[in-house]
């Protein structure tokens, strides 16, 4: 049934419709919309016994999906930004145990400064946890990888986030379809776990290893995930047979057949950078872009086999690593390695800063040219930091950097380019 | 439930003359179908209290589950002593998570258990004091503010001894540790700081909260028994000496524990709703100084010169606790 529906209730309906058993979450912003619809949902009896838990913290929320996981319920939470960065030893123990839980990343800048809107700062902190990462580019995407995350996660016993950015996707409303029950029912088969407590036959699950088994139990995390490279396209054509709609797995090409110029993204900005490649095409310019579906996994072969020939690379990160650079970049790199191609690297859109076309197509012109700084921090007002930084080698007591900036670039930082 | 009362101590020894009772009032470690939910073969010290605390409550809480258990271990000796891979203690269904986390853990298997309706299955959680008053304490806040029916057990040694003996929030005053030593001008941990976990319980007004010791070993299957029987938020406090940490004889574990009972500075007792409906009587009140006595981390208050304004601190909080639960009559 399509309809007119918010991303954040369109995740909620296709969660319901996955059948979950146990449902824990706290709220924390932009993820409320989806755990309020979800309580009210369960609430109402629309989810048969499904138990819905308010819980003190983050750390609690995963913390009680571990303990319903391993009693054999299918699990479910969604948050953000400092409240993923609250529960992060919860998030490493999950996927460290093989739990299957399926938890939604409403993405957002993590502080400080204190930022509500959206980069993916919060789910790239977390990228190493264990957790196969998917991002979705648009709300019927992000509606239908959950869909898919419960099979991914159930069938490989691995923890799935599904990311979305936050507002840009979680609040905007859209045409969604939602599937009927019955297509999910045959997609999903009940949640069926390779270890369960059950007195009837008791295990212990969480034992301590030492240095005699760690590598090795971590070696087969490692290619136990690497599964999913096969696994996350393959789930991908089943879903698009059973529910009569593209789904793309690991990653997805635009416009590349003939390209020399590429741009890299995750999440809902290919959007832009779409339109933007379709104006450089009008221009004569051989651009596409490479949608980055599956995180981790990383899909490097994937990802490699898009790229090869091209003559120039732009990845283009809503996340910056202090002191290094890009994250993103750093993998496609990896991804090119012995190719020769040049990988630019293009810091964008933090804390929810619009990216505009005009932006993105004056980056790929300097791209191009070889005039991009490494990394390009796309838009950055440089008067504003030459002035800051002039202030703080006058004074050793600048105060804090962050409400400097805000009084100086006020009037600039609200104004959508 | 109604108990029997049954004066069952040989006269003048400590002894609990288990066998002049019906079979029926025997303890559940007396019997020969007990579970050793807590196998032997672990790796605890001689003389470890938490180890026998554990084995008496979760044997007893089997009993009572009729073996439909699941246990959560919070990070702590209880968990790496009994569970070094491949070679687990366990005879129950059991789970390590983290440090911190426990009674949500447990939470979540208790509404994984409501969602696919198995209410013949327990849930049972345990941690050291230090994964309860300190760092579990925001989880197992949130565990007794929403009732889920979960019965948590901290066995309390009162410090951190799984690293090394560092105080926790549950160190009582002077005592000595790792990180409160003996040096400086007021020597081992504070007076006046810490926690109170049992009070901190009965405030949330959950069911069942009371105190126990792994020196009375009917009164701890007793509470274990009764707080398995009911529904919702339960906790109980076990007090459990630690002969590393305590510098106290491994053989004296049990005497330990009971002189701490005896001199009110452990009272028993259980509240119900958030007040306190019973207490189990002081028989022979001691003073403090033969509890202290026994363990190296009080040896500093004996001098020389003796440090009788600590000792006499102490012993007021020994007096307050028998007046507060009424422990002698």
């Amino acid at each position: 049934m399509r309809a007119q529906i918010e991303g954040s209730q369109a995740v909620a309906e296709v969660v319901v419709l996955c059948r979950p058993d146990v449902i824990a979450a706290y709220p924390i912003t932009p993820q409320t919309h989806i755990v309020e619809r979800l309580s009210r949902m369960v609430k109402q009896g629309d989810v048969g016994r499904c138990q819905f838990l308010n819980v003190e913290s983050e750390f609690a929320a995963l913390s009680a999906l571990i303990g319903a996981s391993a009693t054999g319920a299918r699990t479910y939470t969604a948050t953000t930004s400092q409240g993923l960065l609250f529960m992060a030893e919860a998030v490493y123990n999950a996927a460290g145990l093989g739990l299957p839980i399926v938890m939604t990343i409403a993405n957002r800048a993590v502080g400080a400064p204190i930022n509500i809107w959206n980069d993916h700062s919060d789910s790239m902190a977390l990228r190493d946890a264990g957790w196969i990462q998917l991002y979705a580019e648009t709300n019927q995407e992000a509606a239908d990888l959950h869909i898919q995350a419960f099979r991914l996660a159930e069938e490989l016993s691995c923890p799935v986030m599904v990311c979305m950015d936050g507002y840009i996707l979680t609040h905007a409303y859209e045409p969604v379809d939602l599937p009927d029950r019955s297509l999910v029912d045959a997609f999903l088969p009940p949640f069926s776990p390779v270890q369960v407590l059950d007195p009837s036959d008791p295990i212990s699950i969480g034992a301590m290893v030492g240095p005699e088994a760690f590598t090795e139990v971590k070696y087969l995390a490692h290619q136990q995930q690497l599964r999913a490279l096969a696994l996350v396209p393959e789930v991908a054509g089943v879903f698009e047979q059973q529910f009569q709609r593209p789904s793309r797995g690991l990653c997805s090409p635009y416009r590349m057949e003939d390209a020399d110029v590429a741009v890299i993204a995750l999440g809902s900005v290919i959007g832009t950078i779409k339109d933007t490649v379709d104006e450089l095409r009008r221009e004569g310019i051989a651009a596409g872009c490479v949608k980055i579906g599956c995180y981790r996994p990383f899909p490097t072969l994937q990802l490699r086999a898009e790229l090869e020939g091209l003559t120039c690379v732009i990845v283009v990160e809503k996340d910056l690593a202090v002191g290094m650079g890009g994250i993103v970049s750093a993998d496609v790199q990896i991804a090119l390695q012995g190719l020769h191609i040049p990988v630019h690297t293009v810091i964008a859109g933090l804390g929810g800063r619009s990216i505009s076309k005009a932006s993105l197509k004056q980056m790929i012109h300097e791209a191009r040219a070889e005039r991009l700084s490494e990394p390009h921090f796309l838009d950055l007002n440089m008067t504003a930091i030459n002035d800051e930084l002039a202030r703080r080698r006058d004074q050793r007591r600048a105060g804090p950097v962050a409400e400097h900036l805000v009084r100086a670039i006020n009037a600039i930082g609200t104004k959508v380019v | 439930m109604s108990t029997p009362r049954i004066k069952f101590y040989q006269t003048g020894t400590y002894t609990a003359g288990n066998r002049l009772l019906d079979e029926a009032a025997r303890t559940v470690q007396s019997r020969m179908d007990r579970m050793n939910s807590l196998n032997s073969g672990h790796r605890a010290c001689q003389g470890c209290g938490e180890a026998l605390g554990a084995r008496y409550a979760v044997d007893a809480a089997m009993r009572a589950s009729h073996n439909r258990l699941i246990a959560i271990n919070a990070t702590g000796c209880l968990e790496v002593f009994s569970s070094p891979y491949p070679e687990s203690s366990w005879q129950i269904p059991w789970m390590h998570s983290l440090f911190g986390n426990a009674p949500a853990v447990a939470s979540g298997v208790a509404a994984a258990l409501r969602a696919k309706g198995r209410g013949d299955v327990k849930v049972l959680a345990q941690g050291g004091d230090g994964a309860t008053v300190d760092i579990g304490l925001g989880c197992l806040s949130g565990m007794f503010e929403r009732n889920d029916d979960v019965l948590y057990l901290c066995y309390d040694n009162e410090a951190y001894m799984n690293t090394g003996i560092q105080r926790s929030g549950a160190t009582p005053p002077f005592a000595r540790t790792n990180t409160t030593q003996v040096v400086g001008e007021a020597p081992g941990n504070l007076l006046g700081t810490g926690k109170n976990l049992p009070r901190i319980a009965m405030a949330h007004g959950i069911p069942y909260v009371a105190t126990a010791s792994v020196a009375d070993l009917h009164d701890l299957e007793t509470k274990v028994t009764k707080a398995m029987d009911m529904q919702g938020a339960r906790y109980i406090h076990l007090h459990v000496p630690c002969p590393l940490g305590w510098g106290s004889d491994p053989a004296h574990t049990i005497r330990v524990a009971r002189m701490a009972v005896e001199s009110g500075l452990f009272p028993l007792f259980e509240a119900q709703f958030g007040t306190v409906v019973d207490r189990t009587l002081i028989r022979h009140k001691v003073p403090v100084e033969r509890y202290l006595e026994l363990q190296d981390r009080f040896k500093h208050l004996f001098g020389p010169p003796p440090n009788t304004e600590a000792i006499a601190a102490l012993q007021a909080i020994a007096d307050a606790n028998i007046v507060t639960y009424g422990l002698i009559v």
